[in-house]
């Protein structure tokens, strides 16, 4: 058994220790917010927040995370940067089919979290690890701003 | 040369027999990008004492409840084109209703009332829906609301012409009246509507052409939508499978016992074609697959490369093709093939194929009982999916039920229901539930790829004008395998789509296509489709011409647009818009297009910098389009804004997926996507237009591989030919 702080909660799973928080988390927990994507850190859909930083929880084994609090996408509007990256993507229609979406948000919350006024290199920075085929990467970095806007305007 | 379709059977997507409901005529839409909408019977149900108790449903399109709420069905699937929302304006506006309280639903797999007319099958494809659905949606709401006028009317004894609707509310002005649609439900029920109500004018649209947020974004902002990946029924089990590396390659042995043995997997499922492992979760699943040892049986496509499928293409371009448009007198223009006329400028381009990856990887849930079969996807194709799993469970297809969900990226792949044979055929295997899904590897390698085309383009000049053309299309034929009947006389009208109605006004064309399908290569709908191809090829080619006449390349393509007012509207607002014609810093370029393709006037301009090392950095995209009617306005924003990327990822990808043999390419690290760190700043000005409405979805990817590529040409003088880049053409470049 392995216990894991997820969105708050403490959660008992019966897995193997090497099985990649992603899976845990979508096909154990049924938080399937957090998405498969590549299965090798290379698209960003599966990004959650370990300690309120971003990782890919395709590649993370489940028996490296110890007593460290995990946050998806299902809980990142309990905080504040989260609700404000939300509601900007909302805002400025950011979202098409939206499967990459809980990635980018989970990225875009941690990047503000980081720098509350991120210029166009910290986006890209913090952003091109998320692949979106729909192309909305424009909106995305308007989104960024605006919420980075509304952090300081608070 | 045989003409016969690659071995696809294991999976073919033909299999669901869709065809038998398609005609030439149906279908001629797609083929020609012409707007021919079938007549469109919607089922009217009026009774009596049941509609005192029930909603208000006069037809398959709307539902309207006692409180007022008014539910929209779907025939057309949401994978983020926002279709959900505009025909939701679409409807809601002729029906006056209160948009507060719209909600949407998908409808079912019911092709008798969801067809979609422009395809004469359940289907989402071809930036077409908004085309297909504006009028029959409009009527089947402006008959709903001339049912609640008529309730109201009969019950205040005012003549029906003395009412209006706004907002949800039957209003008689004269009288200070006023009923909720809700409290109609009931009455409306007994009124006859009309069969050909008057539409709104275009100047009383309330809702259509505002930028009204999207209704299916708020769910997928937190988490909680759906997609078919997400679907959890109780007990399901999860699987993922592989497939022979080499195309159409069968399975030949199999040895689990090492899968077996690890924790979590249960089951290990072979099947002809493909092998799959079944657990209590993916990473079983994922593990138990990699511990098999499966030894494949090529079949005969194990020596098959991309340049066998080249040469194959380039040998059919030298025969004389289907003649899909002439006009005038080509041969006396051009000269023949043996003896062309001394001043006849010739050119090939060649699109190679593409996977799709969409971001949700290919899955489809499935229970298979011996009597039944229910199954979850997010499909573009409803009924063939219906088809494809009551095919492979060997069930009726009344005994079939399928869920469609929201999608996590279509492109053209979801058009196809191959996930859903293969997964029901897997299912059927399996007690209980299971959802199959394939990992990213498998995903690109065994795609239903975009086909391979080589076009060969024949031209002369008199002065800046072109007065002779020939545009020979070779490549693989969609249609003759996703629409049989369609392919008639040799031509596909995909793959001469916008080619055979290329705008440009030449007195001598003849438009030509070669069938010539790649060995072992299934090929399928990719955003774009045909006009990708031939759009890139045409544009590519007038650039070449226009230097060649000395001329500009914008003012080159106005003198062929005389009788295309739209698109030299279009050019005349992307020159403003895009600096053209300004200065640029050295290895900087600018390069236009321009295409009437999907029923929208676009022209593109992409400004790029190509560095030493042939590296392409993109500056800046500029678009003008004039759309018709824009039912959002930022819905068609979005869709050229991410239409673009899509066409400059194709561009800069890099990817050659058989040179070897086996698709090499398996994920996102050697198929490389564009990121936000190298897309540009995006432009797009719309055009106002009082037209109706044309397609949107696919036109941004079709307009950015040749504003690129003609960039490009501007920066280094370099005349690409093929796609994707090659970087190291670029790279020996120096700026003419």
């Amino acid at each position: 058994m392995i216990t894991l702080l997820v969105n708050g909660e403490q959660r008992q799973v019966d897995v193997p220790h090497d099985m990649p928080l992603l899976w845990v988390l979508r096909d154990v927990l049924s938080l399937t917010g957090t998405k498969f994507g590549c299965g090798i850190a290379q698209c960003g859909a599966c990004t959650v927040h370990l300690e309120g930083k971003p990782v890919r929880s395709c590649v993370l084994p489940v028996g490296t995370i110890g007593a460290r609090a995990i946050t998806t996408v299902e809980a990142i509007g309990a905080t504040p940067n989260g609700a404000r990256v939300q509601k900007a993507w909302l805002d400025l229609e950011v979202i098409q089919c939206g499967y990459c979406q809980s990635g980018q948000i989970m990225s875009a919350t941690a990047l503000l979290d980081a720098i509350p006024s991120p210029d166009d290199a910290d986006i890209d920075a913090a952003m091109a690890g998320n692949i979106c085929r729909c192309g909305t990467y424009v909106r995305i970095r308007e989104a960024i701003k605006r919420a980075a806007g509304e952090v300081g305007s608070s | 040369m045989s003409q016969e379709q690659p071995r696809a059977d294991s999976y073919s997507a033909a299999d669901p027999e869709p065809t038998g409901r398609l005609s030439r005529r149906s279908f001629v839409s797609l083929a020609a990008g012409a707007t021919f909408v079938l007549g469109f019977c919607l089922p009217t149900r009026r009774t009596s004492e049941a509609a005192e108790r029930e909603d208000f449903a006069p037809n398959a399109f709307i539902r309207i409840d006692r409180q007022g709420g008014v539910t929209l069905i779907m025939p057309q699937v949401e994978m983020g084109q926002g279709v959900y929302t505009s025909l939701s304006m679409v409807m809601a506006d002729e029906l006056d209703a209160d948009w507060s309280r719209v909600r949407v639903e998908h409808a079912p797999a019911d092709i008798k009332h969801y067809a979609n007319p422009m395809i004469g099958d359940l289907a989402t494809g071809n930036s077409n829906s908004i085309r297909a659905f504006w009028k029959p949606m409009r009527q089947a709401a402006a008959r709903t609301r001339a049912c609640l006028v008529g309730a109201a009317a009969l019950s205040w004894g005012v003549p029906p012409a003395e009412c209006r609707t706004e907002n949800g509310i039957v209003i008689h002005d004269r009288t200070g009246r006023k009923s909720a649609y809700g409290a109609l439900v009931g009455r409306a029920a007994a009124i006859e509507p009309p069969n050909d109500p008057p539409l709104k004018d275009i100047s009383a649209f309330r809702l259509i052409g505002r930028p009204l947020k999207r209704l299916d974004t708020p769910e997928k902002a937190d988490g909680k939508v759906r997609y078919g990946i997400d679907v959890m029924p109780p007990n399901v089990k999860f699987a993922t499978l592989a497939a022979s590396p080499v195309l159409g390659g069968k399975v030949a042995h199999v040895d689990d016992h090492r899968a077996r043995a690890i924790p979590g997997v249960r089951q290990v499922v072979v099947l002809d074609d493909v092998v799959a492992v079944v657990g209590d979760h993916m990473w079983a699943a994922k593990c138990g697959l990699e511990a098999l040892e499966i030894t494949w049986d090529d079949g005969p496509n194990g020596g098959v490369t991309s340049e066998l499928i080249w040469s194959r293409l380039r040998d059919a371009s030298l025969r004389e093709g289907a003649v899909a448009k002439e006009v005038g007198d080509v041969a006396r223009t051009l000269g023949s093939n043996s003896a062309p006329a001394s001043d006849v400028v010739t050119a090939t381009f060649e699109m190679p194929l593409l996977a799709h990856p969409t971001m949700e990887p290919l899955n489809c849930t499935v229970h298979v009982t011996p009597t039944s079969a229910e199954a979850w996807i997010g499909t573009q194709v409803m009924e063939r999916v219906h088809a494809a799993v009551a095919k492979a469970a060997g069930l009726p297809e009344s005994q079939v039920n399928v869920h469609n969900h929201l999608i996590g990226g279509g492109f053209g792949r979801r058009l196809e229901p191959d996930m859903a044979y293969t997964a029901a055929r897997i299912a059927k295997q399996v007690e209980g539930p299971v959802k199959v899904v394939w990992t990213r590897e498998e995903d690109i390698r065994h795609d239903i790829f975009r086909p391979a085309y080589h076009d060969r383009l024949w031209a002369r000049l008199d002065g800046d004008r072109i007065v002779g053309w020939k545009h020979r299309v070779s490549g693989s034929s969609i249609l003759a395998r996703w629409a049989p009947p369609v392919f008639k006389n040799g031509v596909d009208g995909d793959g001469v789509d916008s080619a055979a109605d290329t705008p440009y006004d030449i007195p001598n064309l003849r438009v030509e296509f070669n069938r010539e399908e790649p060995p072992g290569v299934v090929t399928g709908w990719w955003r774009g489709v045909g006009p990708n191809n031939t759009v890139f090829a045409i544009e590519s080619f007038i650039d070449e011409l226009a230097r060649k006449a000395r001329r500009d390349p914008i003012d080159f393509r106005r003198v062929h647009l005389n009788k295309t007012p739209r698109l030299q509207a279009a050019l005349d607002l992307v020159r403003e818009k895009s600096g053209w014609g300004s200065a640029l810093p050295a290895r900087c370029g600018r390069g236009v297009s321009a295409q009437t393709s999907f029923g929208s006037f676009i022209a593109t301009v992409v400004e790029c910098e190509v560095d030493k090392s042939g590296e392409v950095k993109l500056r800046r995209v500029t678009t003008a389009v004039d759309t018709g009617i824009a039912v959002n306005p930022d819905t068609i924003m979005a869709q050229l804004q991410g239409g673009h990327v899509f066409g400059l990822t194709a561009a800069l990808s890099g990817y050659n997926p058989l040179a070897k043999g086996p698709v090499q390419q398996s994920n996102f690290h050697d198929y490389r996507m564009l990121r936000i760190d190298q897309t540009p700043p995006i432009d797009i000005h719309l055009i106002k237009s009082d037209a109706a409405p044309g397609g949107i979805g696919e036109a941004g990817t079709v307009a950015a591989l040749p504003a690129l590529r003609n960039a490009i040409y501007a920066a280094t003088g370099v005349a690409l030919r093929r796609m994707p880049i090659d970087r190291k053409l670029l790279a020996r470049s120096e700026r003419t």
